[in-house]
């Protein structure tokens, strides 16, 4: 993507323009943009009449997605694969069935739930439905020592320990490994009910909206999980920026002790 | 100093709206608080581009999909139902 010139214009909103700093270039659209191209009505029409190829491509578009979703209500991850599985079969044997009311997408979430919420009851390993309530207790984005106190008379709750600029690799280098393995440890280690929501929204790419519906959860349930979630994967990579920074520091002092013996 | 609505947030409470503000939920008069706050206070600006670097790095995980035996399954499963249709 060729990188243009950010100006801010009135309206803008500041991220916008901020992205730059990082050399963000715009995540791939995942899934079904990219894979499945057909309108709803074509896409049923082909499969009704058998076409293999746009059946592959429902597949595919929505395996990895739906592997995600299934893991919201059952433990581990083989039984996810046969939730998965299970509902692609029942996509085949039920496909003469589907009277597009609602959408392909929502189709394939109602049959999928209620496929793994069948299978986690039978292993009674249901993860309890209440983890996507989001309780009224305090998780605050950023450890609250960092903020000056109320009382402070010029700038209360302003930084105390401001975040420091990270020092990024570039793509496909070491470096950009490491970070991205700590990036895929931090979203692992996340409550389940946050791993699903910021796994759906920001690794798979999909709609709030279509979040919401797949889980059940309302829109505000929705957004304070995924704040969470995020806020603690951005906490993850900090640390693991600053300690990076501390150690080049602490190895280029080291080397001008060497170089000055 | 006025008591300009724009003056009173806190970074504090940045990094707690900070999701509703990139949702596009915040409310027109916490967004103006938000954007102005941005403008004079670079640890807060700082704070924004790195909760939108955490995501797209998170957008640049490569995701699992079901294994290509199960995939070659379910296609074969699918061309029995339409032979099974077709006779009828």
């Amino acid at each position: 993507m060729p990188s243009t010139t950010q100006t801010l214009r009135p309206g803008d909103r500041f991220t916008d323009i901020e992205l730059a700093d990082y050399g963000r270039t715009l995540p791939d659209t995942m899934g079904s943009q990219t894979i499945v191209r057909e309108s709803d009505a074509e896409l049923i029409a082909l499969l009704r009449d058998g076409d293999e190829g746009a059946f592959a491509r429902l597949i595919d578009a929505y395996s990895a997605p739906l592997l995600r979703l299934a893991l919201a209500f059952v433990q581990s991850q083989s039984i996810a694969e046969e939730v998965v599985q299970e509902t692609w079969m029942a996509v085949v044997t039920g496909i003469g069935r589907f009277e597009g009311r609602a959408s392909v997408k929502t189709w394939l979430f109602k049959i999928l739930t209620n496929i793994a919420k069948t299978r986690a009851q039978r292993e009674r390993r249901t993860i309890p439905f209440s983890e996507f309530e989001v309780d009224k207790g305090d998780e605050p984005a950023v450890d609250p020592d960092r903020f000056l106190p109320a009382s402070h008379p010029q700038w209360p709750h302003h930084w105390a320990t401001p975040p420091q600029p990270w020092s990024m690799g570039p793509e496909g280098t070491a470096l950009d490994r490491e970070t991205m393995a700590v990036v895929r440890r931090a979203l692992e280690d996340l409550p389940r009910a946050q791993q699903v929501v910021v796994a759906l929204r920001d690794v798979h790419g999909w709609p709030a909206a279509d979040v919401c519906a797949a889980l059940d959860i309302s829109e505000a349930n929705q957004r304070v999980l995924l704040h969470r979630g995020r806020s603690r994967v951005r906490a993850v990579l900090e640390r693991y920026f600053n300690d990076t920074a501390t150690l080049c520091n602490a190895e280029s002092i080291s080397d001008t002790k060497q170089a000055g013996q | 100093m006025t008591d300009d609505i724009t003056t009173d947030l806190a970074c504090k409470e940045l990094v707690e709206i900070i999701t509703d503000y990139l949702e596009g939920t915040l409310p027109e008069r916490d967004r103006a608080r938000f954007d102005a706050h941005i403008l004079t206070c670079p640890p807060c600006r700082e704070y924004v581009a790195e909760m939108n670097a955490t995501l797209r790095l998170t957008g640049r995980l490569t995701v699992e999909s079901i294994s290509p035996g199960a995939r070659d399954d379910l296609l074969r499963a699918f061309r029995r139902m339409k032979a099974s249709s077709t006779e009828l």
